[in-house]
């Protein structure tokens, strides 16, 4: 079952079909503290994580967190200001491009438009010095193999302008899997396709990450995306990492304001915590404090995490501004108190309830975060 | 006016004018352009076709031919090589003096062909600063087909270069950033994945210099030596036999040099379509 | 780029840039290709233009310019470019009106027929008017009982150069005002104007940088075009010579300093041309940027 490690020597070997499983142990990513200054802007602050081997990490953020800029370090098309990246424990910034063997997967696909579907897949082995080089017949035959793994047999002598977006974006898979990567790179992926092809294509990608098992990084700013297929998630803002975690951790216990906005849906409204009790306004409302210590604070939940009734002890009053449906339920905004601030709450679609209606508002889970300067 | 309008377009339009602009340019082209070709084509019939394949099949007819096409052939061949060279380090680069360097590119549209002549024929005569420099080794450039070769250098040198420049500068490069992930080092990346993508630009700037050189004229005229047989070149070849007052011949040579342009563009045409379909534009 | 004006060819490439480039060395040696090649190939022979021309000192340098024939040969040069320019002028805005603004057949093959002058040998260009005009050509014998000179004489000139030279204007205009579409023209239409009124006040004023651009490059042309008119031309001195025919007439006598004191003047045209050229490319990239991508 173990293939040996022999770096891709293949010329005169016979290859099982299987080869398409790991014949060498999948990687180890280390990143430490790794800075990246552009001038006086630092794009990224001091990234430090740790991938094991066959995992599948989501790099995810909003545009600017950083998380591009950290994939092409790990590529090799851009290098640190200062800190490191190991491979298995090796030092990889000293590696070029060429020499870390990683698979990239762009947004735009960037296949080779010369050359068919065939031999954009076959470029990464026709390109290899001499002595790696397998021969014509094995790299067409490889090629073609990995055609088949991305269910595109048929489609070999194609031209990349004959193809759609899902099936280019498959042949570029299909091209970063056939120089055998350590570690494979994807820059948003599926970023330029439309919403069925993208729900398709990561159902598709989890098959094929089952099956190769390769150390996987994608990068994403959609959060539905990450939690559906990443082991683990990192969650970056502004070239700092907010949090890291299991998409489970990710959704159920943010431990930002930041995470759990950008997370799934939120509602949050500034309160104040003071003896020990939390207060909106004048009144307390019925919620534990969590070690939140005294001050400002603020209260985030979701909109379907409530309970809600007419005369709720403890509860956020509220008034109706806005209803709309939503998929199967309504969608409700409430004005609470005299603050300026609307929330958000979700109710069943046959709540009586109208314009002008007033509401109390009950968390059943939330997060208690103490305010920042910003608030 | 309307009738004219309603048989012409193929949509109708509210814009006015359609008829008398449609009908002045015809008019223009017709007079200037349409008839006088025709009358050109016309006057080399007149030879038959046995006749027009006698003038063109002739020795000097052919050597002329054959030296201006052979001429304008190599010329194009390195205007090629360096003018991508030149449009690569003009997009790619960034270095003092380059956009001076960009916009001299475009001299040889702007001199006068004459001036070109005698300036390169001064150049490279064996008293000159390159041919002075050349003689010694026994190079001998002015007067010879050598000479002819770098005139039409001179004149084709833009083309290559304008028509790369903007495929170059468009150039994705997340190309060639995936090359290179690909492991393909810089000369690979640059051989097999840029070059076949610049290679319709490239071919259709070769074809327009050759078209252009084929033809040329003012700038050889002082650096070809003018011999028969040897360094005469098919354009001059044509004011000989007018001067001698054989229109028919010259108006044959000339049917049989348009018949060369016309190749070469037809060429060019099915590259850009060839293109369009293989890189789906 | 980030790099962009500081010490170029010294400033170290960071990592994001180095692998989408060569090498310093590779680099340095194709720029110094390029510069040879182009100093070779185009700035010795211009600079050469004017060292000879002043070779024998500034005193022959304007007795040559100012000297009769060559005089007259100025005159004419400017006056077949005031003939053909404007009238390639008036071609290309009709011509660009009909392809830009309407729908019809064959506007393809008029726009090929646009190009047709770039593929032609200037010795045809010329030629083909002999035939017509030229003592033997097809109207040969109705101009002579008329007395009509067109070879040899002004009229076939001006002809010829009208050949070589229309497709400047038209080319610079008919990318751009198709770009443009025809909605300012339609909505000045819904306003009340007359179809004159739009095209001088909306449609003009739209182009005019193309326009100038086009001009600039047509005039170029028209005083510089040499075997074309050479053809038609009777190269009578001081009668049918332009400038570039008087520098062959002065060159082939060997009467070198001349011949190129008169060429000198070209060629300060030339350069005028480039600037003026480079002057509006940089500063209304956008109004004609549609050109240059033919």
């Amino acid at each position: 079952m173990d293939a040996p490690v022999t770096n891709g020597i293949t010329s005169g070997s016979t290859w099982p079909l299987s080869w398409t499983r790991r014949w060498e142990k999948p990687m180890q990513v280390t990143i430490e503290a790794v800075v990246r200054k552009f001038g006086a802007t630092a794009a990224l602050h001091g990234i430090s994580l740790d991938i094991q081997p066959g995992e599948l990490v989501a790099l995810l953020g909003p545009s600017g967190s950083g998380k591009t800029t950290l994939l092409r370090i790990l590529a090799g098309l851009d290098a640190p200001t200062s800190g490191r990246v190991l491979f298995d424990g090796d030092d990889a910034l000293k590696l070029t491009v060429q020499q870390r063997n990683v698979g990239l997967v762009f947004q735009s696909y960037a296949l080779f438009r010369h050359l068919t579907v065939l031999d954009n897949i076959g470029f990464g082995l026709r390109v290899r010095p001499r002595s790696r080089r397998p021969s014509r017949q094995e790299i067409k035959r490889r090629a073609l193999e990995l055609l088949d793994l991305v269910q595109l047999t048929g489609l070999e002598k194609r031209f990349p302008a004959q193809l759609s977006g899902g099936q280019r974006q498959r042949v570029a898979f299909a091209r970063a899997l056939a120089i055998e990567p350590r570690v494979l790179l994807l820059d948003e992926p599926f970023g330029a396709l439309d919403a069925k092809v993208r729900r398709e294509l990561r159902r598709w990608l989890l098959e094929i990450h089952n099956k190769t098992e390769h150390t996987t990084v994608f990068v994403t700013h959609d959060q539905e995306e990450a939690l559906e297929l990443a082991d683990r998630v990192v969650v970056m803002s502004e070239g700092k990492i907010e949090q890291i975690g299991t998409p489970d951790e990710i959704y159920d216990e943010p431990n930002s304001p930041f995470v759990f906005s950008f997370i799934g849906e939120s509602s949050t409204l500034p309160v104040r915590v003071e003896q020990g009790k939390v207060w909106l306004d004048e009144h307390t409302l019925d919620l534990d404090v969590n070690g939140v210590p005294n001050g400002p604070a603020r209260l985030f939940f979701r909109p379907h995490d409530v309970e809600v009734g007419t005369d709720l002890p403890g509860a956020i009053p509220g008034v109706v501004q806005g209803l709309r449906r939503h998929a199967g339920a309504r969608r409700v905004d409430l004005a609470v108190a005299s603050l300026p601030d609307r929330i958000e709450i979700e109710l069943p679609a046959d709540y009586n309830i109208g314009r002008s209606g007033r509401i109390a508002v009950r968390p059943t889970q939330f997060r208690l975060y103490p305010a920042t300067p910003q608030d | 006016m309307a009738g004219a309008r309603g048989l012409a377009l193929k949509k109708p339009s509210a814009l006015p004018g359609f008829g008398l602009a449609l009908g002045f340019t015809l008019t223009y082209l017709s007079l200037i352009v349409l008839i006088p070709l025709g009358g050109l084509v016309l006057k080399s019939a007149t030879l038959g076709l046995a006749g027009f394949l006698d003038v063109v099949t002739g020795p000097r007819t052919l050597a002329a031919l054959r030296l201006s096409f052979v001429t304008a052939l190599i010329a194009a061949v390195i205007n090629a090589v360096f003018g991508v060279i030149i449009a690569w380090v003009l997009i790619r680069y960034r270095f003092l003096g380059r956009r001076l360097l960009d916009a001299f590119v475009d001299l040889p549209f702007a001199l006068p062909t004459a001036v070109a002549g005698i300036a390169l024929t001064t150049l490279y005569a064996p008293n000159g600063w390159i041919g002075g420099w050349l003689a010694p080794l026994g190079i001998k450039v002015a007067y010879t087909p050598l000479g002819i070769t770098i005139a039409l250098i001179f004149i084709g040198l833009p083309f290559v270069v304008r028509t790369v420049q903007p495929v170059l500068e468009e150039f994705d490069r997340e190309l060639e950033e995936a090359s290179a992930t690909l492991g393909a080092n810089r000369r690979q990346t640059v051989f097999m994945v840029m070059l076949p993508t610049l290679m319709p630009a490239i071919l259709t700037g070769f074809a327009l210099a050759l078209a252009r050189a084929v033809g040329e004229y003012g700038s050889v005229i002082f650096i070809a030596g003018n011999m028969p047989f040897q360094s005469e070149i098919a354009p001059l070849l044509i004011i000989i036999r007018l001067e001698e007052f054989g229109y028919a011949q010259a108006a044959a040579i000339g049917t049989a040099m348009l018949l060369i342009s016309f190749a070469i563009l037809l060429f060019v045409h099915l590259v850009q379509a060839w293109s369009r379909r293989r890189f789906g534009q | 780029m980030t790099d962009a004006a500081v010490a170029p060819l010294l400033v170290s490439t960071p990592q994001s840039q180095a692998v989408t480039t060569e090498q310093p060395l590779v680099r340095y040696v194709l720029i110094g290709v390029a510069v040879v090649f182009l100093v070779v190939f185009l700035f010795l022979p211009l600079a050469s233009v004017f060292v000879e021309a002043l070779r024998l000192g500034l005193g022959t340098y304007f007795a040559s310019i100012t000297e009769p024939d060559a005089v007259s040969a100025i005159e004419l040069t400017l006056l077949i470019a005031a003939i053909a320019v404007p009238a390639n002028v008036v071609f290309g805005l009709a011509a660009s009106w009909a392809i830009a603004k309407f729908d019809f057949h064959g506007k393809s093959l008029l726009n090929s027929l646009i190009d047709l002058p770039f593929s032609v040998s200037p010795v045809i260009s010329g030629l083909i008017y002999v035939l017509l005009f030229g003592a033997q050509g097809y109207f040969g014998a109705f101009l002579k009982s008329e007395n009509i000179q067109i070879i040899f004489a002004l009229p076939g000139m001006v002809l010829a150069t009208i050949f070589v030279t229309f497709p400047f204007v038209a080319r610079e205009l008919v990318p751009l005002m198709q770009e443009q579409g025809t909605q300012d023209e339609e909505a000045a239409l819904s306003l009340g104007a007359s179809g004159w009124k739009t095209f001088v006040k909306v449609t003009l004023p739209n182009i005019r940088w193309a326009l100038l651009y086009g001009v600039v490059l047509c005039n170029a042309r028209a005083m510089g075009e040499f075997g074309a008119v050479s053809v038609v031309s009777g190269h009578i001195r001081g009668k049918t010579n332009t400038m570039p025919l008087h520098v062959e007439i002065l060159y082939n006598e060997y009467n070198f300093a001349a011949a190129f004191a008169v060429a000198s003047l070209l060629a300060l045209l030339a350069l005028v041309t480039l600037v003026v050229k480079v002057a509006l490319e940089w500063r209304y990239a956008d109004q004609i940027a549609a050109s240059r991508r033919h």
